[in-house]
């Protein structure tokens, strides 16, 4: 696999790489005198699994709150399936294809995990609000319809068991994954993932790692996520963009990024004398 | 004794009557804590507000016709229309609806994510705020309400009891009335929010703001929504307490007697406001007729208050309220 960033190729292990879906140009992302993000560019493509990594304060989540509309950027430019992103609010980024997971999960704790998984397929209804007060045909067969994607995505998760607890009660691994099947219940062109393994034990983040390699190849689905844990983003990614304090200082394949010099000394430190 | 249980089931009756309009009140509060988490102290107001626009515009009165008296020196009152009910409660509907968007527009929109404290302070401001336009608009004399609502005692039910017991039981017709509306409102509102993606998406608004964002969901259209919807349960509750006892300024004070209404419901029940408001009706009234003789009378007035507090004490989410789960 190549660093080209044009795109169109066919992975080692049979998955389709297509054409450029996303464009971050010269993004510069100020809070007040801070800058969070300096004049950063990369691009996502169609399929792939695409990594932001870099230490604590790097400006991970900034980059992805960026691409979900939750930041809006002072300078530079989202292009989004070929067209030039207006400065949108998350709720209309949602609509685009977009769906996301946070750092610190972001449920409905008062409703059961099914609940959950169904507002992600709230973009996809379109009855009218009268006849789904009275169960009409239509607004019936769209509630069924739902359900069964839904189902699906519970069914790929592995989540059966726990449908109708609340989620309030759920452990935090189990969490992390309704969080994710609600995000996929949207069906997202781009899933944005932010650190979905922070602070699992082992299992877990094999588990949280099979799911997401399944997402990708199964539903074809894009995905970029941030992640703290190097190893596991070398396994999982097809592209690695790394950041150090706002900055980009790599980007490339996972063995690129390994070998890049500046990427070691952010990671390990460098010595100044 | 026979004549005492049939008074006591008379006076059980007319409790849950009057239990139902303070449910009426109360469900205002619950749609908006459910769906923004706000406890909405203006929802008495804004029943009062609801019910001297109706009137007004039934009676084709001229709107801050003292404001505008007083500024050009002219002496307006009324337009000398009268404003057919049907169409007055629908341009009322309209002006709730415009309330609710300016409500969102100029003050909740700008204190997302703050402290609960903070929006229930600015709910406070918006009583006293809506008081005073109402009283503005329209004049703080008391008025009176005919929207065509059946009043006086219904003689059916007491020829009915009459020829059975032997003793006519007097029910009124507003009263009755007032409880076929409450069970149709009450079942549009729960189809709402548990049938219909916009409930859903209430529910999620409620839970967490960012997390409903990412799912596509509009926070002011919700919160708009929101408002319109208590807007119009604020005018229906207006309405009927209006056509009962006149629309007055005091009616804004029926508000503090849904509070231990939602202490006994839970604050987060569709169906807890009703049975609280129905336990509250025919607990004060039933207490005033078996307890009240021995300790003075006047228990109407506090056996509200005690009832929630103890149910603060031993029950603080109220009987059908979101069970409070804690993680340890």
């Amino acid at each position: 696999m190549s660093n080209g960033s044009e795109g169109n190729f066919v992975t080692t292990d049979g998955r389709n790489i297509g054409g450029v879906m996303m464009e971050m140009k010269n993004i510069t992302l100020r809070f007040g005198g801070v800058v969070a993000l300096e004049n950063i560019s990369f691009n996502i493509l169609e399929g792939e699994v695409r990594a932001i990594i870099g230490p604590n304060g790097a400006g991970k989540s900034s980059m992805l709150n960026v691409i979900s509309g939750f930041y809006i950027p002072q300078e530079g430019e989202v292009i989004f399936q070929g067209s030039p992103r207006p400065s949108l609010k998350p709720f209309e980024v949602a609509h685009q294809g977009i769906a996301r997971t946070f750092q610190n999960i972001a449920l409905f704790e008062g409703m059961s995990v099914l609940d959950n998984v169904m507002t992600g397929r709230l973009t996809k209804m379109k009855t009218g609000i009268f006849s789904q007060m009275i169960w009409a045909g239509k607004a019936e067969r769209e509630e069924i319809e739902n359900r069964e994607a839904v189902e699906k995505i519970i069914d790929f998760l592995e989540i059966q068991a726990i449908r109708k607890t609340p989620v309030s009660r759920l452990p935090y691994g189990l969490k992390k994954r309704v969080e994710l099947a609600r995000a996929l219940a949207a069906e997202p062109n781009l899933l944005l993932l932010d650190e979905p393994m922070a602070g699992m034990n082992v299992e877990e983040k094999q588990d949280m790692s099979r799911f997401i390699l399944d997402v990708n190849s199964e539903f074809g689905t894009t995905i970029a996520l941030i992640e703290h844990d190097m190893g596991v983003v070398m396994d999982l990614s097809d592209r690695v963009v790394v950041m150090d304090y706002g900055r980009k200082i790599g980007d490339g394949t996972p063995d690129e990024v390994r070998n890049n010099q500046e990427v070691i000394d952010a990671y390990l430190g460098v010595s100044h004398d | 004794m026979p004549d005492q249980v049939l008074f006591a089931a008379e006076v059980m009756l007319n409790g849950l009557m009057a239990g139902v309009l303070y449910s009426l009140v109360a469900l205002g509060f619950v749609l908006i804590f459910k769906a923004s988490g706000i406890f909405n102290y203006a929802q008495g107001v804004m029943a009062l507000f609801a019910a001297l626009t109706l009137v007004g515009i039934m009676d084709g009165q001229v709107p801050f016709s003292h404001l505008i008296n007083a500024i050009f020196g002219t002496n307006i009152h009324h337009f000398g229309w009268h404003t057919p009910a049907l169409l007055a409660i629908i341009l009322t509907i309209m002006v709730m609806v415009l309330f609710a968007w300016l409500v969102q527009r100029f003050i909740f929109r700008h204190l997302v994510n703050q402290e609960p404290i903070i929006l229930f302070m600015a709910t406070i401001g918006l009583a006293y705020f809506l008081e005073g336009v109402g009283d503005l608009m329209w004049g703080s004399d008391i008025k009176k309400l005919d929207v065509g609502i059946p009043k006086g005692m219904n003689e059916t039910i007491e020829s009915i009891t009459h020829g059975a017991f032997g003793y006519g039981f007097f029910i009124d017709n507003l009263d009755i009335f007032a409880t076929f509306v409450a069970v149709i409102l009450v079942a549009i509102l729960v189809c709402f929010s548990q049938y219909t993606k916009q409930g859903r998406a209430l529910r999620a608004v409620a839970d967490d703001h960012q997390a409903a964002l990412s799912v596509g969901i509009s926070l002011s259209y919700i919160w708009i929504l929101v408002w319109s919807i208590a807007g119009f349960v604020a005018l229906v509750a207006g309405t009927i307490w209006g056509a009962k006892s006149g629309v007055q300024f005091s009616l804004s004070l029926i508000a503090l007697k849904a509070l231990p209404v939602l202490m006994l419901g839970g604050f987060t029940s569709i169906p807890g406001a009703i049975i609280g408001g129905l336990i509250i009706g025919v607990g004060e009234k039933l207490f005033e007729f078996l307890v009240g003789p021995w300790i003075g009378g006047a228990t109407e007035n506090w056996f509200a208050y005690v009832l929630a507090l103890l149910f603060l004490v031993f029950r603080p989410q109220g009987l059908f309220g979101e069970k409070i789960i804690e993680r340890v």
